[in-house]
């Protein structure tokens, strides 16, 4: 426990707010009606994972979580959602029996295991660290150790934007002219 | 006044990343057009990242990896994303809908 109006405090409560942030964004990112509410929930629960990035020590990860989540990632679901045109969801009854509670209380019972299993297992901190994970020595390890996935992630970007290329490129006129 | 220090115990984080994997497979399985189920995706894979984070800071002998693991996801998940939705636009050109109910040609 720390004083309120100390900096621990004060840290604390901010990360309070960062924590609510993400959760109202990742609510409104399910349960919006309209798709283009649910992209701008994810933006904000985007920028709240971000905080929480800040909160454990790794403000380049926060920033590239910004970047290319909220700059790219949501900004392409929005291009979709305008090319898509998708209807607004329909009334319940159509749907199948996964909708409505079922899926409410799977989605619980996973929360429920997931965080019992974290608060009741004793976490052990390592013996010793071998560095302070600060930005240089990712950059070290992601050229020396990690080298081969790094170049294996460009190959697989490259792939990605010739073949969504190729799949969209008609826009939204039928092939086969209708 | 005081406050606990919520921000520097790995339980805190582990707990949130439950709370956005239950959040995200909720609307996975709720959602009807297949633009949502992508976003609750979305939210699953930030869920995982945020446990690699967090076991990163207090757990890793060497705190490196899980920054660069997550960084990876980052980059897998922007890939997946550019092909899912040009798969949405393909599939929304020749059905006119998103609609996952619908899109059921192979259905037996």
């Amino acid at each position: 426990m720390v004083s309120l109006f100390s900096a621990e405090g004060l840290s604390s409560l901010v990360f309070v707010f960062i924590v609510i942030t993400t959760v109202i964004g990742a609510v409104i990112a399910t349960h919006s009606e309209r798709l283009i509410r649910a992209v701008t929930g994810l933006a904000i629960c985007f920028i709240g994972v971000a905080g929480l990035y800040y909160y454990l020590n790794s403000p380049f990860v926060a920033l590239m979580e910004m970047l290319i989540y909220v700059g790219a990632v949501c900004v392409t679901i929005v291009f979709a959602v305008m090319l898509a045109d998708p209807n607004p969801e329909r009334e319940a009854g159509k749907g199948s029996v996964f909708t409505g509670p079922l899926s409410f209380a799977l989605g619980f019972i996973l929360f429920w295991g997931l965080s019992a299993l974290a608060l009741k297992t004793a976490w052990q901190g390592p013996a010793t660290r071998v560095n302070d994970g600060s930005l240089e020595e990712v950059g070290k390890s992601l050229l020396t150790h990690y080298s081969m996935a790094f170049e294996l992630i460009s190959v697989v970007l490259l792939l990605a934007i010739i073949g969504a290329l190729v799949l969209a490129r008609q826009g939204r006129t039928p092939t086969g002219g209708e | 006044m005081q406050i606990p220090a919520f921000g520097d115990t790995l339980t805190t984080y582990l707990v949130i990343a439950a709370l956005l994997f239950g959040i995200g497979f909720y609307g996975l399985v709720q959602r009807r057009t297949l633009i949502g189920m992508l976003i609750a995706g979305e939210l699953i894979l930030a869920g995982a990242s945020i446990n690699f984070m967090a076991f990163n800071r207090f757990l890793a002998p060497d705190p490196t990896v899980g920054q660069i693991f997550t960084l990876f996801i980052m980059g897998i998940a922007a890939a997946e994303a550019a092909i899912a939705l040009s798969i949405i636009i393909a599939v929304y050109r020749n059905y006119r809908t998103i609609d996952a109910e619908d899109v059921a040609e192979l259905k037996g």
